[in-house]
């Protein structure tokens, strides 16, 4: 690369530049676990077809924030948000939001990998036979795409009708993501999606994440900060429920605005 | 700024910064003693004194980056730790260059001519030397107290400084030209005044990778108004 490539374009060392369009804009949001005030008042954009990642010590609401994104926390009783989150103009948070379509669109990936039991394909296929009615053949393109978006089809492609419970816990992880991205959503959720694999497979599925988001928009939880640096365009940190700081990646590693996020990312925390 | 969890890392990081200001200690110690090789005509002793210094500047840098290259390895800093690690390096980088300017100094003052004219001229570089002496003294502070004001000062100092070097080649140079017979010692006198004002660089280079460390904006190539505009920003 010559000199005057580099300093032209400075995204070629700096890789967030080009500010992203909000693909979800959060607006004041509080969340209650019954009396427990878990989220307060936040408020952040997650870019479009860029990687949003939160970190966090335990119980910071990071997670939680996640399950507000596609109204996880619907699931279960004595669980509220207020505040808005803005998707395509729409409030998720409102009571008529149809959440099987939500949850379509806002896709998520767990800490466990979670296949179901049930062949590879099948895996795959499930989620998208709830909400198109594709032919046995689109079905089977459709399953190969998505094993291809989540690296994993070269791997799997000789035993789709073997169990994906049979297969190692990268490769379920990976399993997981082609779920996810299957149903073709707009946003895909990542908690803690390599804190149960080996350096290898998490290289995979960061290496994953890397490739999504030129498709995807992606929020991460992660409590390992290096992932955070390493996969992510925007850092929010947060701490007892309220988001500290939240910048760019590359601003946020290397100078911090806040110095309780000084204190978090360089291990003076606690 | 508060302790980390890990108590090594804390360790680690202290090793980094006595590193930096023994070594810095060391280079002014060699500085004193050229400075003394020049104010000395039978500096024999102070020459491999010089030269020894020199040797172990050059190890403690290898030491110093060895510490370096550890802690981005084993602990990967970030924010304040990383700017710290990569200012370490480059500091490093410009005491063992100041301990080869200063080795340059004394070499040559203790083989140049002792006629008149480089004595007369070597009163002017002693005064130059002592210049460069408080700069290096300056950014070694800056750097132990992280003082980011003391490292603007610096950069004032080393424009003296660069003046200081100016004024020496112009009386040079009027020397050379009435009396070509001088051209050879004066040229001598030149390289050595040269050493002089790289060493007040290199303390420019060491107050700006302070600046760096502190305020993690960088200074390099820029103004001394700039500079001190953006150590006043909050």
């Amino acid at each position: 690369m010559s000199a005057e490539t580099l300093i032209a374009r400075p995204d070629v060392v700096s890789r967030n530049v080009v500010p992203a369009a909000p693909k979800m804009s959060i607006r004041g949001l509080d969340f209650h676990y019954g009396a427990y005030h878990a989220l307060k008042d936040i408020s952040l954009d997650v870019g479009e077809r860029r990687v949003t990642a939160f970190i966090g010590p335990s119980g910071c609401g990071k997670s939680t924030l996640l399950r507000v994104l596609n109204r996880m926390y619907s699931l279960y009783p004595g669980q509220r948000a207020s505040g808005q989150v803005l998707m395509n103009g729409e409030d998720l948070l409102a009571p008529g939001v149809d959440l099987n379509m939500l949850r379509a669109k806002v896709g998520m990936v767990f800490q466990k990998p979670t296949p179901f039991p049930m062949s590879i394909h099948d895996n795959v296929a499930f989620g998208v036979s709830l909400y198109e009615d594709l032919t046995p053949r689109q079905m089977d393109e459709r399953v190969e795409w998505a094993l291809t978006k989540a690296a994993l089809w070269g791997e799997v492609k000789d035993k789709l009708k073997q169990s994906g419970m049979a297969l190692s816990g990268g490769q379920q992880q990976r399993l997981c993501i082609a779920r996810a991205v299957a149903v073709q959503p707009e946003v895909v959720l990542f908690d803690e999606p390599t804190s149960a694999l080996d350096p290898i497979s998490t290289a995979k599925i960061e290496e994953l994440i890397a490739e999504l988001k030129s498709d995807y928009t992606i929020a991460i939880v992660t409590h390992n900060m290096q992932q955070a640096a390493r996969v992510s365009d925007y850092t929010a940190y947060m701490y007892l429920g309220e988001l500290v700081e939240f910048g760019e990646t590359d601003e946020l590693f290397l100078k911090p605005k806040k110095q309780a996020t000084e204190d978090y990312i360089t291990g003076r925390f606690g | 700024m508060t302790d980390h969890t890990n108590k090594q890392f804390d360790a680690d990081m202290e090793a980094i910064r006595t590193g930096v200001l023994t070594m810095g200690g060391l280079v002014e110690k060699q500085l004193s003693r050229a400075i003394g090789a020049l104010e000395n005509e039978a500096a024999e002793g102070l020459i491999d004194a010089v030269g020894a210094d020199e040797r172990q500047i050059n190890q403690m840098q290898v030491h110093i980056d060895q510490l370096c290259s550890q802690i981005i390895a084993r602990r990967q800093p970030a924010a304040g730790d990383l700017r710290m690690v990569l200012t370490t390096v480059k500091i490093t980088n410009d005491l063992e260059r100041i301990g080869d300017e200063v080795k340059k100094i004394a070499y040559k003052a203790s083989s140049a001519e002792s006629d008149k004219l480089v004595r007369v001229r070597f009163y002017d570089m002693v005064r130059a030397a002592g210049l460069a002496q408080r700069i290096l003294r300056m950014a070694l502070d800056a750097f132990a107290r992280l003082d980011v004001r003391a490292a603007v000062e610096i950069v004032d100092f080393d424009d003296e400084l660069d003046a200081a070097f100016g004024s020496i080649l112009r009386q040079l140079i009027s020397y050379m030209m009435e009396d070509p017979r001088t051209i050879s010692a004066s040229i001598e006198i030149v390289f050595m005044a040269k050493s002089i004002e790289r060493i007040g660089d290199h303390a420019k280079n060491i107050a700006e990778a302070v600046v760096q460390a502190v305020k993690g904006t960088d200074v390099r190539h820029r103004s001394a108004a700039e500079i001190r505009a953006d150590v006043e920003t909050p």
